[in-house]
């Protein structure tokens, strides 16, 4: 892990009024406004909303992959390093080597045309020069074998199809993690897996933090899984923030009406509630 | 919804399904369950090497599953991906034909119904499916989505289309004066209830839920959860609720069943699945289910109650 000390002494990611907007027939919509983010290196922080809450937004405009129609202001600090000022060609230094990414749906990120080693090899190179490939190899065998995928040093020639939903899901963060990056950002990593599945993601990506110190966006919709995995939470709504905090407090004494809201929203699986609280209305009781 | 008989499906002979279920309910006291499968089977034929048809190879979707849901419940139908449980509420609904099994609903084989029978049958069980964005026509209005049920089964809508659609939208909460909206101008959760007054169109006895609320947010869920709690109790019909996610469904249903790998490994009152499980898959089930920490959840609670006994009741709506 490269050190991420800087003169700048500042949070590791510091975003900073990050606003995205989308033009209209009529100007502007801001889907994203006046956002403001900060993670410690090694930190795990959650961002939680539903949909339409501008969180899938937040993660790609970090890295700077908006649509070209997308407008963005605002700055991204990374370990003091200005993102937004950066040209496309030293982000893609940054992107998959510092900061590294897993989506929703392993099968539509991955080639079903290649194998699964060839495309973490690919992955690697693409930030190291001057590799070999038998180094590249050794890279991708050893990245299948961080994410306990038995059997590595086969499984590498296998494609796509050959894994289950869940091993895909490894695959990915084998590749995201075989650079060795700062930070993580995972959209909805867990959400199309099954729920013994989503554990074992789950538990993994808090072994790897644990190991290597990686820090780790996590963005989803699902507040248990938030809850389990961030030590800070920020609760989106319509592209703003409204509320912020170390998980616990949060969880235990939320300030915003529309976090609470929403905490009253999740079913339990503990037990029954009489009638589920929708967010926003009055009662649920017709 | 057009039957499309696959050729090798309705193999039961029709008296043997009604027989097994004679001696079936001398065994069970309990009042005469709505709805029965028996040892229900389903194989689909697995695309072999050999071209189109395939010798002999099939993969079985569904292991001979028994159930019942009793007049007035809710069975929840839980399992992960591939267990079975959608294939067997389309068997339950008669959109698929088993390969081998029965069907009773209220005390008649519906195993092998065609004609007019399936059409009276499909006014006592009715379906609402995951994403209603594929499940409604998107170039029909509420209105004609909603009547489509009463007219494929030559009714008429009592008081008039427009006037028999509104009542309708009230009653699942949608405004009435959108009867000749199309779905896409609907939210998920809106787009959802017409969904569920579609189903309720034709007075039916059953409702089968295939992960009804799955694609919504949790606050539109909740919502869903709530208008389908409320209906069952004004109305009295039964639910077949099909669901991955636990804590859903142990917010809506009498009785559990757990299928895995196509058979249903546990089966109970809800209280004594969740509570105490018998067996491990329904264990393992339970234990991955992610949980925000007890201790959070009370002094959450604890504050909320605080609160409410020191304010006025809680705010208004601020919009969907």
């Amino acid at each position: 892990m490269s050190a991420t000390q800087r003169t700048d002494a500042s949070a590791f990611l510091d975003v900073r009024d990050l606003t995205v907007s989308f033009p209209t027939s009529t100007g502007h919509t801001d889907v994203v406004s006046h956002l403001d983010l900060t993670l410690d290196a090694g930190g795990a922080l959650g961002v939680v909303g539903e949909s339409g809450s501008g969180k899938s937004l937040t993660s790609l405009a970090i890295m700077g992959l908006l649509p070209p129609s997308a407008k963005r202001a605002g700055r991204v600090l990374l370990g003091g390093d200005d993102l937004t000022a950066m040209s496309e060609p030293q982000l893609r230094r940054i992107r998959g080597d510092r900061v590294a990414m897993v989506f929703q749906d392993p099968l539509s990120s991955l080639n079903p045309y290649y194998t699964v080693g060839a495309q973490i090899e690919e992955a690697y190179c693409s930030h190291r020069r001057g590799v070999t490939r038998r180094q590249a190899r050794t890279v991708a065998v050893a990245a299948m074998e961080r994410v306990h995928i038995k059997d590595a040093a086969r499984r590498v020639d296998d494609y796509p199809h050959q894994f289950s939903g869940g091993m895909r899901q490894r695959v990915m963060i084998a590749m995201a993690l075989s650079t060795e990056p700062e930070l993580l950002i995972a959209d909805e990593p867990t959400t199309a897996l099954d729920v013994t599945v989503q554990a074992q993601i789950l538990d993994l990506l808090q072994e790897i933090r644990r190991d290597t110190g990686l820090a780790l966006v996590l963005i989803t919709h699902d507040l248990a899984v938030v809850s389990e995995l961030a030590e800070q939470v920020v609760v989106m709504r319509r592209g703003e923030c409204v509320e912020r905090g170390p998980v616990e407090a949060i969880f235990s004494d939320p300030q915003h009406a529309y976090t609470r809201d929403l905490l009253d929203a999740v079913p339990r699986i503990d037990d029954e509630i009489a009638a589920l609280r929708p967010v926003g209305a009055t009662g649920g009781r017709a | 919804m057009t039957q499309t008989p696959t050729s090798s499906a309705t193999r039961t002979a029709p008296g043997a399904g009604t027989e097994r279920a004679g001696q079936r309910s001398e065994r069970r006291p309990a009042p005469a369950p709505l709805l029965r499968a028996d040892h229900l089977v389903k194989e689909f034929p697995v695309a072999g090497s050999g071209g189109l048809v395939s010798r002999g190879r099939s993969f079985r979707a569904v292991d001979d599953v028994s159930l019942t849901v009793a007049p007035g419940e809710t069975l929840a139908l839980v399992g992960e991906s591939g267990s079975g449980k959608s294939t067997t509420a389309r068997l339950v609904a008669r959109l698929l034909d088993p390969t081998s099994g029965s069907v009773t609903f209220d005390g008649e084989d519906v195993t092998a119904l065609s004609g007019r029978a399936l059409h009276a049958f499909r006014s006592e069980v009715q379906v609402v499916f995951q994403d209603p964005y594929s499940s409604l026509n998107p170039r029909h209005t509420v209105e004609r989505i909603v009547t489509a049920p009463l007219v494929y089964q030559g009714r008429r809508p009592s008081g008039g289309s427009r006037a028999f659609t509104q009542a309708l939208m009230e009653r699942v909460g949608l405004d009435p004066m959108q009867w000749q909206r199309h779905p896409a101008q609907f939210s998920g959760g809106q787009a959802q209830r017409i969904g569920i007054a579609r189903a309720l169109a034709v007075g039916p006895r059953l409702v089968v839920c295939d992960e009804a609320v799955s694609a919504l947010d949790v606050s539109v869920q909740a919502q869903i959860i709530n208008l389908l709690r409320d209906l069952q109790r004004e109305e009295g019909f039964s639910y077949l609720f099909i669901a991955h996610d636990l804590a859903v469904v142990r917010q809506i249903a009498n009785r559990v069943a757990v299928m895995c790998g196509g058979r249903v490994v546990e089966e109970g009152d809800r209280d004594t699945v969740f509570e105490s499980p018998r067996h491990e898959y329904t264990r393992t089930l339970l234990a991955a289910v992610p949980r925000i920490r007890p201790e959070w959840e009370a002094a959450r609670r604890a504050r909320a109650t605080e609160r409410a006994a020191s304010t006025h009741p809680p705010h208004p709506a601020e919009g969907a």
